[in-house]
């Protein structure tokens, strides 16, 4: 046990690939999350305002195509293809890479929480804006999306815990990620126990943090309602 | 006591409703001076409540023109943002934004529309909240207010806009009975104070007690419009008649 930590972690600084990968896979995932809340805002508001007034017909159209297609397909096969099709030809970061790539696909999913937030909002609050004199951009801002944002956090934050864990099939492009990190160990060592269940763990770990940090924050959300 | 006030607060040339192929509201006409307390009264689904969202836009009139301080509001190329903030509307359901507390509730909008600095707005709506005699909850969150307390501050959120008109759909009919005197007080106040309103309800009483004029409306238009004593003491229309009788 002592030699198998030894010869894996210890020996050569091994243990740099992990923590090396760790700060990739935590990198990817946030900046992922927060270019899908930015694509997720904007389709989430766009279909939303499609929905209440009929307007922006044609850019809710291009939205619901990006949102059918990525929810359709396989979130590897868009990094491969976004890696090796279009950006084939230049030399680019993997990582920037992957965070083009996780976000575009996290933006599908974010989107539909947001969508579903602001449509949970009950219709009397816009028109108690709109009846003060606030026009329907300004009824969004200050009425409607400070309480849609409160409510979707919680699935925000679920969401990040999934991207979390999707990034591992970052290591397809050669991305130097956690999982990455725990695989190069096991080329070197011959031992795969012991690398892929340290990153196994690792893993387990900062999704049960993140959950308990979701929690407190959906206990604290809770509690300023009533 | 008939005062002059020049032409008509509102104006109301030939409104039409149809949802789809559902005809609500048909030719209405009507003149709102300013100082009016017109109450709407009549049974469900008569059009009351169309008729009063279509006053400020909340729902779209299909025929007809709306006349506001002498501008068409239902022209589709007028700012009609502008107007609303002239024109206050209390709903049943209070819908207060319960992310903000009862002050900023009341702030938002004269500060955001109007400009107003933060520490004018708080004055003026302190100064609302002390007349409804609310000011200790200034700092309450919606959620921890009564139903009557709740559409007290609905009342002067929309006061602080210091609007022409103040437009009521059934602003007591979500409250438990014994919160209905504190809101009607408000409201009374307001009428005396010669605030131009008006008032869907099915508090006869009321409207009998505080109006200038009662229209009753059905089937998308008002088939009688009195003073409330010839309104409720003497009624022409054989529909009314009968309304009344079920409702008194
Ligand atoms: N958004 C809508 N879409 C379709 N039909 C509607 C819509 N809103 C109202 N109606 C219909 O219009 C008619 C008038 O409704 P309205 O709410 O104005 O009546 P009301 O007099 O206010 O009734 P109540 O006393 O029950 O509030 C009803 O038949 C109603 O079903
Ligand atoms: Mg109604």
């Amino acid at each position: 046990m002592s030699q198998g930590i030894y010869l894996n972690f210890i020996k050569d600084d091994r243990w740099k690939y992990i923590t090396d990968g760790l700060k990739v896979t935590l990198e990817v995932t946030l900046f992922a999350v927060l270019i899908g809340i930015a694509i997720g805002f904007l389709i989430a508001v766009v279909r939303s305002t499609y929905d209440k007034t009929g307007k922006l017909k044609l850019l809710n159209g291009i939205c619901k195509i990006y949102l059918t297609v990525i929810r359709g397909t396989p979130v590897l096969v868009q990094l491969m293809i976004i890696y090796f099709v279009i950006f084939g030809p230049v030399k680019i970061s993997k990582v920037l890479v992957a965070v083009i790539s996780f976000g575009i696909n996290s933006g599908a999913y974010v989107a539909e929480i947001f969508r579903s937030g602001i449509m949970s909002i009950d219709q009397g609050q816009f028109e108690a804006g709109r009846s003060l004199g606030f026009n329907y951009v300004q009824t969004m801002w200050y009425i409607i999306m400070p309480q849609a944002f409160k409510n979707v956090l919680p699935a925000l934050g679920n969401e990040f815990i999934s991207l979390l864990k999707e990034t591992s099939v970052g290591s397809y492009i050669a991305l130097q990620d956690l999982t990455k990190g725990g695989d190069i160990i096991r080329s070197r060592t011959y031992d795969a126990f012991t690398p892929l269940i340290a990153v196994a763990l690792i893993y387990l770990g900062l999704v049960l943090l993140f959950s308990w940090l979701i929690q407190i924050l959906e206990r604290r959300l809770r509690q300023s309602e009533r | 006591m008939s005062v002059d006030y020049g032409s008509p607060l509102i104006q109301v040339k030939g409104l039409g409703k149809q949802f789809g192929d559902l005809k609500v509201l048909e030719g209405i006409n009507l003149d709102i001076d300013k100082g009016d307390v017109v109450f709407v009264v009549g049974p469900s689904g008569s059009g009351k409540s169309t008729f009063l969202r279509c006053l400020n836009r909340l729902e779209e009139s299909t025929a007809g023109h709306i006349y506001f301080e002498g501008a068409d509001i239902t022209d589709p190329k007028i700012n009609i943002d502008l107007h609303r903030q002239k024109m206050g509307m209390v709903f049943q359901q209070f819908n207060l934004f319960p992310h903000m507390d009862v002050l900023k509730n009341m702030i938002l909008a004269p500060m955001k529309l109007q400009k107003k600095s933060q520490s004018e707005a708080e004055k003026e709506a302190m100064a609302l909240l002390e007349r409804v005699g609310l000011a200790d909850r200034a700092h309450a969150y919606p959620s921890q207010l009564s139903g009557g307390q709740k559409q007290r501050i609905a009342i002067v959120r929309a006061l602080a806009m210091k609007p022409d008109v103040m437009l009521f759909d059934e602003p007591t009919s979500a409250l438990d009975p014994e919160m209905v005197g504190e809101v009607l007080n408000v409201m009374r106040d307001l009428a005396r104070e010669r605030m131009t309103m008006v008032v869907v309800t099915h508090e006869m009483g009321f409207a009998r007690e505080v109006a200038t004029r009662v229209m009753f409306m059905e089937g998308g238009n008002f088939l009688e419009e009195a003073p409330p004593e010839e309104f409720f003491g003497n009624p022409q229309n054989e529909r009314l008649k009968a309304f009344l009788s079920k409702v008194l």
